[in-house]
């Protein structure tokens, strides 16, 4: 096999092995903890009657190991259980709204990832200058602030002061393209001021770090242009960082869409997992953690696949 | 010593909120949840900051509230320092299988994102601020875990280390007298940053409902109780986050001229 495909192998297998752990510590998370749950989720005035049907429900009286068993093989068959609140089937009600949350973060991410490069590429050309405190300046004030705030100081100035964006994001199947752009384009912007951040930090740490070496010197030295220089020598072997640094924020990006969501009154997975767990729905709760957690670490295989094949020295071994 | 404008500034901020959080009672003009005006009135002379959606005074509200949200952050703070920095520590020092299983145990932690961990494991527990402490440190207390093993495994192998072994002192006395000192620095720069986290940890939660609970005050409450006044175009919400920004970048320079005293250190010259 050849090493590179034995690489790829390996980190996808570990990949699987931790989602199937954390799907463990999920479940520890939910229902080994000290204190019944059946009586938290009732509160202290719940009748004796009422706590033993919820525990038959919740299959509180099975040994927890059978309970996770039960559980584990629904899911692989795609059965996420049914909600308590409601008795909806979790799965379907589910469908509607990841693909809603995709959506959104979807297009967070076609307008930050290019951004964030372009700036990134413009902070170390201007290194240590006006444009790069400018930017480094903003992208500080961005990330200091929680995204919650961010998103209600978006609604004062643009729908409430300038009236130009909606400040609900509702969204349904019979809008067209544009109508749906138009809805999210505040939680969008919102999305992007949050992840641009860190992605434009660490994609300047990354290209600085490679205009550090030798051959850069070389080029400067013989009279290169200094964008010919960055895009030419620098940013072909800062690809794996940089792919590695949009990875990691796009999947911060799929958890900050959560309280995003709750804000622009989107209908999306965090909107869904937020109200269940004031609700205290233990399996939608346990459900929409085990889909956040997939997302998450995926996202992470990712980012370590690319870095794989974007490294020469792994493509070619000795 | 002199002390950089900028981490002056971060300085004097930074110890502004603390005193601010510490002298509440004294500081805040009206009591926690007293109810003194009208809905939503605007700034005067009476209410610098103007009331918020039941009437009461928002920059009471604020300073109560700060009290709280840097109370738990701290404690948080605190808790995934203590905790994070001694298991790492024992890890570098130990290594073998201890180090084994508290590094993959930390992965797998930091495999799911801390806000969806909170939030699993708040459907089932009271939220209560102890239980809010908690969670929070223990979710923090991996990433301080990382930190602190990856500065201790460098300093384990030091001379004056195997020195210590050598000498037959006992692993607190590594840990403690040699290892600890050496790692300070870097993790007080850290510490910063946590410090900041957790306060935007803890806005966020009790912004969704799912942190500090009524009519007990904090920033990320304040919000959530004023929202509604925001599409009549009342910023009574938008408060906290100026609060909360300051805070933020004030306790970034302090924490960013800690470390860079340190690299200087390091490299032993100028400082």
């Amino acid at each position: 096999m050849h090493p590179i495909l034995k690489l790829l192998v390996q980190r996808i297998a570990l990949g699987l092995l931790l989602l199937l752990a954390a799907s463990v510590l999920i479940f520890v998370g939910t229902t080994v903890l000290p204190g019944d749950v059946a009586q938290n989720i009732l509160g202290q005035g719940a009748t004796p009657q009422a706590l033993e049907n919820l525990r038959q429900q919740l299959g509180m009286n099975d040994p927890a190991h059978v309970r996770y068993f039960n559980w584990l093989g629904g899911v692989l068959q795609g059965d996420l259980g049914t909600a308590l609140t409601n008795g909806q089937d979790i799965a379907t009600s589910m469908g509607q709204r990841l693909g809603n949350t995709l959506f959104l973060a979807f297009w967070a991410a076609v307008v930050s990832v290019p951004l964030a490069i372009g700036l990134g590429l413009i902070a170390v050309r201007y290194r240590n200058r006006w444009p790069d405190k400018v930017i480094s300046t903003i992208t500080l004030a961005t990330v200091s602030v929680p995204e919650f705030l961010l998103g209600y100081i978006a609604i004062f100035i643009l729908s409430v002061q300038f009236r130009a964006l909606p400040s609900l994001a509702m969204i349904n199947e019979s809008m067209s393209l544009g109508e749906q752009l138009y809805a999210i384009s505040l939680p969008v912007l919102v999305l992007v001021l949050t992840v641009l951040g860190h992605m434009m930090r660490m994609t300047r740490a990354a290209i600085l770090n490679v205009m550090q070496s030798a051959y850069i010197e070389t080029a400067e030295l013989k009279g290169l242009a200094p964008f010919t220089i960055i895009y030419r020598h620098a940013f072909p072997n800062a690809i794996a960082p940089v792919v590695n640094v949009v990875m990691l924020n796009l999947a911060y990006l799929v958890v900050g869409v959560v309280v995003v969501e709750v804000v622009f009154v989107y209908p999306g997975m965090g909107q869904y997992l937020v109200d269940h767990v004031a609700k205290r729905d233990v399996p939608v709760v346990q459900a929409c953690g085990l889909v956040f957690a997939a997302v998450y670490i995926g996202m992470n295989i990712i980012a370590d696949v690319v870095s794989i094949l974007a490294n020469p020295r792994l493509r070619h071994p000795k | 010593m002199r002390i950089p404008i900028a981490a002056l500034i971060g300085l004097i901020f930074t110890g502004a909120y603390f005193l601010a959080a510490i002298f509440a009672g004294l500081l805040a003009p009206y009591g926690m949840a007293e109810i003194v005006g009208d809905v939503w009135e605007p700034a005067s002379a009476e209410h610098w900051l103007g009331t918020d959606s039941i009437g009461r005074d928002l920059l009471s509200r604020m300073i109560w509230g700060g009290q709280t949200t840097i109370f738990v952050a701290t404690a948080a703070t605190i808790l995934s320092f203590t905790l994070g920095s001694i298991l790492g520590f024992i890890a570098a020092v130990r290594g073998g299988w201890v180090d084994q299983l508290l590094s993959r145990g930390v992965d797998l932690m930091m495999s799911i994102p801390s806000l969806i961990s909170a939030l699993v494991v708040l459907s089932v527990m009271p939220v209560t601020l102890p239980v809010l402490i908690l969670v929070m440190g223990l979710l923090d207390a991996t990433r301080v875990f990382r930190l602190s093993r990856a500065v201790a495994v460098d300093i384990a192998v030091m001379d004056y280390v195997e020195a210590a072994r050598l000498r037959g002192e006992k692993q607190t006395w590594i840990i403690f007298r040699e290892i600890l000192p050496n790692a300070l620095s870097p993790l007080v720069a850290e510490m910063g940053l946590r410090f900041i986290f957790s306060v935007l940890f803890i806005s966020t939660l009790s912004f969704l409902g799912l942190g500090v609970q009524p009519p007990l005050a904090d920033w990320g409450g304040i919000v959530k109780e004023n929202k509604e006044g925001i599409v009549y175009g009342i910023p009574a919400a938008l408060i906290p986050a100026v609060a909360i920004a300051t805070l933020a970048i004030s306790v970034n320079l302090v924490a960013d001229w800690v470390l860079n005293r340190t690299t200087s250190l390091k490299g032993g010259r100028g400082g």
